[in-house]
């Protein structure tokens, strides 16, 4: 049985004040998301697990969670869409801007789960990239699981995040990468229809799987239902709740779920824990 | 070369059906194919047929002006396509391209009312099937509605 990630407390180094990093390089996936790749200007590289988030500071502007999208034996990366004055800011951060960053915060994802299962990850938009870590850790031991599948959506062709390397991961044998879009303009040529779709045509052994899921809260909760039908018991589904929260170390209270604050005890759960906070508006 | 009956007795759509319901619904189809690019229906044409699809993808499309076509909704193996041929007029909305080569099972849509009309039990089950195809393309549209990636924080 996958056991739910263990909370980790944020009593990390830079869990209160934040660490001077560089923007090393930046790429931009999408005409409002950019890739960050971030480096200490001293010290330790920061470690962080797939899943985890860290809390952004652009200097003079405001500070915002963000989780990691890169490889977690690699440097610190960032995906982040421009929505407001922080994501604003920070994507127009140059190579050689100083940003700030606290962390890491959270709970991984359950990336160290058993031998032998099937792994689906279903993301919907921005959600892709805190779920690019786990593909990095599945793909780096590609034996000790199941089939693995990769099911992704976005709202048009446009909005597809690191287009080039999911099109390298479905040139592999040993991954399906699914994807598909909302809606679609002229000339794409793919799937067209909602990512729970994508879910209940999709082909894995329910009874041995663990879904991780991440994207906007109704795309999380449609998705669950399709898993559920699919057979897929709800503790081994994985949502990962992104709501805003300030202080990303479990004092304000801003980002509570129930019983629970996400920046403490999330953003990563089991489905069966807080699927009937996430559905009730005022939670 | 397996028989009609035996394909459809692995569509889901079709689960649980008897064997001679099987054989009846064999009686009106036949393998068909459909090459890349090819267009499979058109927006207006007399519905005299479904299909399930086998192997490919199909995009379902419509024509809008300045803008060319575009996809409203792909459908996959498994998936069924057309069902026009159920209701009067009896006439497509959408345009059906094969996105890739395609093998479907064709059914001839009035040879198949006739025996639903001949046989109300088994036009009663069929009906009853092809509803839940219809509720489970709504559902998938209702979410679509809800635009979900608009309500996203980011974006
Ligand atoms: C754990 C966690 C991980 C995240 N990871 C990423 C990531 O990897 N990449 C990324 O681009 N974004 C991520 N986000 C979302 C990101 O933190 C917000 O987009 C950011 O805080 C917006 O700040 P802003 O000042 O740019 O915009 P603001 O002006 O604060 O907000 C713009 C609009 O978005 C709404 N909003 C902002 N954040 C949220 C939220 N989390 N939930 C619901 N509504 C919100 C605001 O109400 C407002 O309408 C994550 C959030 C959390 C909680």
């Amino acid at each position: 049985m996958a056991t739910s990630p263990s909370a980790e407390a944020p009593t990390a180094p830079g869990a209160t004040a934040p660490r001077p990093f560089r923007v090393a390089r930046r790429r931009r996936e999408t005409k409002d998301t950019w890739t960050l790749e971030l480096e200490p200007l001293q010290g330790d590289p920061l470690a962080a697990a797939p899943g985890q988030f860290t809390m952004l500071y652009a200097f003079g502007v405001g500070e915002v969670p963000i989780s990691v999208s890169g490889d977690s034996t690699g440097p610190l990366v960032h995906t982040v869409r421009a929505v407001g004055a922080v994501t604003e800011a920070i994507c127009r951060s140059k190579p050689g801007t100083v940003l700030g960053v606290r962390g890491p915060f959270g709970n991984p994802w359950p990336v160290g789960i058993d031998v032998g299962l099937d792994v689906v990850i279903v993301a919907g938009g921005i959600g892709l990239a805190p779920l690019r870590p786990v593909l990095y850790h599945v793909l780096a031991r590609r034996d000790e699981y199941g089939g693995v599948a990769l099911l992704y959506g976005t709202r048009t062709p446009a909005d597809i995040l690191y287009a080039s390397e999911l099109e390298r991961w479905r040139g592999r044998f040993d991954l399906h990468v699914g994807v598909t879009v909302d809606s679609a303009t002229a000339g794409w040529r793919g799937r067209v229809g909602v990512v729970p779709k994508l879910v209940a045509g999709a082909s894995f052994d329910p009874a041995s799987t663990i879904a991780l899921v991440c994207g906007p809260e109704l795309m999380m909760r449609f998705t669950a239902r399709s898993l559920l039908e699919r057979g897929v018991p709800a503790d081994r589904i994985y949502v990962s709740l992104e709501r805003n929260m300030r202080c990303g170390a479990g004092h304000c209270g801003h980002c509570q779920l129930g019983p629970t604050l996400i920046c403490r005890d999330g953003p990563v759960y089991r489905y069966d824990e807080v699927a009937a906070f996430a559905e009730v508006p005022e939670l | 070369m397996e028989t009609i009956e035996a394909v459809l007795r692995d569509v889901p759509l079709f689960g649980g059906l008897t064997s001679e319901d099987l054989a009846l619904l064999a009686g009106c189809a036949s393998n068909v194919r459909f090459e890349e690019g090819e267009r499979i229906f058109r927006d207006g044409e007399q519905a005299d047929a479904f299909y399930v699809i086998r192997h490919g993808t199909v995009a379902l499309e419509t024509f809008v002006p300045a803008r060319g076509p575009v996809t409203i909704e792909t459908i996959e193996s498994g998936e069924v396509l057309g069902w026009s041929w159920l209701f009067p007029p009896y006439r497509r909305h959408f345009d059906a391209v094969a996105l890739t080569r395609v093998r479907a099972t064709g059914f001839d849509g009035s040879c198949l009312r006739g025996k639903c009309e001949a046989d109300p039990r088994l036009g009663y089950d069929l009906m009853s099937r092809f509803a839940q195809v219809l509720i489970e393309r709504m559902r998938w549209m209702r979410i679509r509605l809800l635009d979900v990636y608009g309500y996203e924080p980011v974006g």
